[in-house]
């Protein structure tokens, strides 16, 4: 039996934009539960509704119907936020404290105080590797050093659920690397992790089970191989020394191809006809390098997902 | 706990900012120069000056609550900063006092520099013309005191506005003009008895009412002439001021417990 961190039942979010006040539904009814201790992706295109699903979740909007727990409280409940790290969007904090300030605040509206805090900053201060930044001002700070502050103020209080939104978004491949690091040790930890991104493969990489969000409503929700198509799109067979005729031959037998200097690429979609090919080459006396199953990636999947919703 | 934390967060960040020290520089300028203008006068300059001086630390102190006050929450909304703040243990009233408490302290050190400015010049005054630095007039402490209790009612009307409307100008329109009517409300009563216009005599009517009347705060005329100032009075007016401020905060919690942050 595992237990669920976060729920929400048929989460609907209406805004009233413009003047006129018209409705625009940024959530439409909204089901989704994430279990203890995975790493959840949250993913989907630029506003398809997930900064808006944390907000809720932060308690910083109110639904317009339905409803959201974390933790099995109520996810507007102040007391609930003590088991919770979140990250905003983008971070935005207050530029004019010193990295040591700003842990030192947020810290102490968890009630941290003393040595108990002191160790904790110094900690995270390694965690992030910040500590030769720790007396800087913000507004001195690259972006990945704002990411990576942003991290460390968000396991201050050693939450149970942490919840990430975009954490990943305008760093470099490093600054990437070092926050999928960090996620995958709080996982370690028995934490749960919620990010929302919209940087696949991170996702494919550390995740345990995603959810994909288009246009405010939840299109795909499970395991990686399981949301995924497991059947195998088609094989790709790298031969060489492979003469024009055995080419044509190919062509006809339905397969594309594609030619490199001394290679050449054979994309057969159907599978029975790879041993087919295979023979093929032997007897036109050329040489298979590699033949490899392609498979459906996240990527292609989640454009695929977009195409079909708009 | 957690009210103070946001509170003295909101003080250093208040003294972090430029345009408190513009104000203040241009508020002891003032008081300074009163000292020039009460020598062109006749007689007792120290009258001109008190006048001048306490003149400057309200108007200059209803600047700072007005401009850093309005700031206080649309910042916190404009720059996002609010989020993360909300997403911690931290009830959104107790934010809102913090915020209220931060600036009050703010207002609190100002006024007492631009009243120890004020003093010194009168120090200086009298020792001009040869007297006792004891001639010096005391009371203007107690006008400057009544002066904060009125910068409390202000920062919390400035307060309110921020709660609710996301334009910096707006509410600064809004809250200049509660100032200004605030000291007007005598003359508001006055008109509103000679309007027959029952249309025009309802709204007059109810902004004599409902806003503060901030003339109850202003003893200036008083400690300039060295009349007394009962003690009763400053307690009167104090719980008056401290009440108005009690109802705006309420008001602005309940409007920012069930705000949106987009």
């Amino acid at each position: 039996m595992t237990n669920s961190v976060i729920k929400t039942e048929n989460l609907t979010k209406v805004f009233k934009v413009g003047f006129r006040g018209k409705s625009v539904a940024a959530l439409k009814g909204l089901n989704l539960e994430v279990t203890e201790g995975e790493i959840f992706g949250f993913l989907g295109p630029n506003g398809a509704g997930k900064t808006t699903t944390i907000k809720i979740l932060m308690g910083l909007i109110y639904p317009t119907t339905g409803k959201a727990w974390i933790l099995n409280k109520e996810a507007a409940d102040v007391e609930v936020k003590n088991r919770i790290g979140f990250l905003p969007e983008q971070p935005y904090f207050y530029d004019y404290l010193t990295s040591r300030e700003f842990l030192r605040f947020y810290g102490q509206l968890f009630g941290l105080e003393g040595d108990e805090l002191r160790t904790r900053m110094n900690n995270l201060l390694t965690l992030v590797g910040l500590e030769d930044a720790a007396d800087l001002q913000l507004r001195k700070f690259s972006k990945g050093m704002l990411q990576r502050i942003g991290i460390a103020q968000a396991l201050i209080n050693q939450p149970d659920l942490i919840v990430l939104d975009e954490p990943m978004s305008g760093l470099d491949p490093i600054g990437r690397k070092e926050i999928r690091d960090i996620i995958l040790r709080l996982k370690e930890d028995g934490k749960t992790v919620f990010f929302s991104t919209h940087i696949i493969p991170d996702v494919e990489m550390i995740c345990d089970r995603v959810g994909m969000l288009m246009k405010g409503e939840l299109v795909n929700v499970g395991r990686l191989n399981e949301i995924m198509d497991a059947k195998v799109k088609y094989v790709e067979i790298v031969a060489r020394n492979v003469s024009k005729e055995m080419l044509a031959h190919m062509e006809a037998i339905g397969s594309s191809l594609y030619e490199t200097c001394d290679h050449v690429s054979i994309n057969v979609r159907d599978e029975d006809r790879v041993d087919s090919i295979l023979q093929l080459i032997k007897d036109g006396k050329g040489s298979v390098v590699s033949v490899i199953p392609q498979r459906e990636t996240l990527e292609e999947h989640f454009i695929k997902k977009i195409g079909g919703t708009s | 706990m957690k009210v103070l934390t946001i509170a003295r967060n909101t003080f250093r960040e208040a003294i972090r900012d430029k345009i408190l020290y513009n104000l203040l520089f241009f508020a002891l300028l003032m008081i300074a120069a009163s000292l020039l203008l009460a020598t062109l006068t006749v007689g007792e300059q120290s009258k001109i000056i008190i006048d001048i001086g306490l003149a400057s630390i309200n108007v200059f102190g209803a600047l700072i609550a007005i401009f850093l006050g309005i700031g206080l929450i649309i910042k916190e909304i404009e720059k996002k900063t609010i989020y993360n703040i909300l997403a911690k243990p931290v009830p959104r009233y107790q934010f809102l006092i913090g915020k209220y408490i931060g600036l009050l302290i703010t207002i609190l050190v100002n006024i007492v520099i631009m009243g120890a400015g004020l003093y010194i010049i009168l120090i200086l005054n009298e020792l001009r013309w040869g007297h006792s630095i004891f001639d010096v007039n005391f009371d203007i402490w107690k006008a400057i005191y009544l002066i904060f209790i009125e910068l409390m009612v202000i920062t919390a009307i400035a307060l309110m506005f921020s709660t609710f409307s996301s334009s910096s100008t707006l509410s600064a329109i809004f809250t200049i003009a509660a100032y200004i009517i605030g000291h007007l409300t005598e003359e508001l009563k006055l008109i509103g008895d000679k309007v027959q216009d029952s249309l025009l005599k309802g709204p007059i009517t109810f902004f004599y009412y409902f806003l503060p009347n901030l003339d109850n705060f202003n003893i200036k005329g008083r400690v300039v002439h060295r009349l007394d100032v009962p003690s009763s009075y400053i307690a009167l007016v104090t719980v008056y001021g401290l009440f108005y401020v009690a109802v705006i905060l309420l008001l602005s919690g309940v409007i920012f417990q069930r705000r949106d942050f987009k």
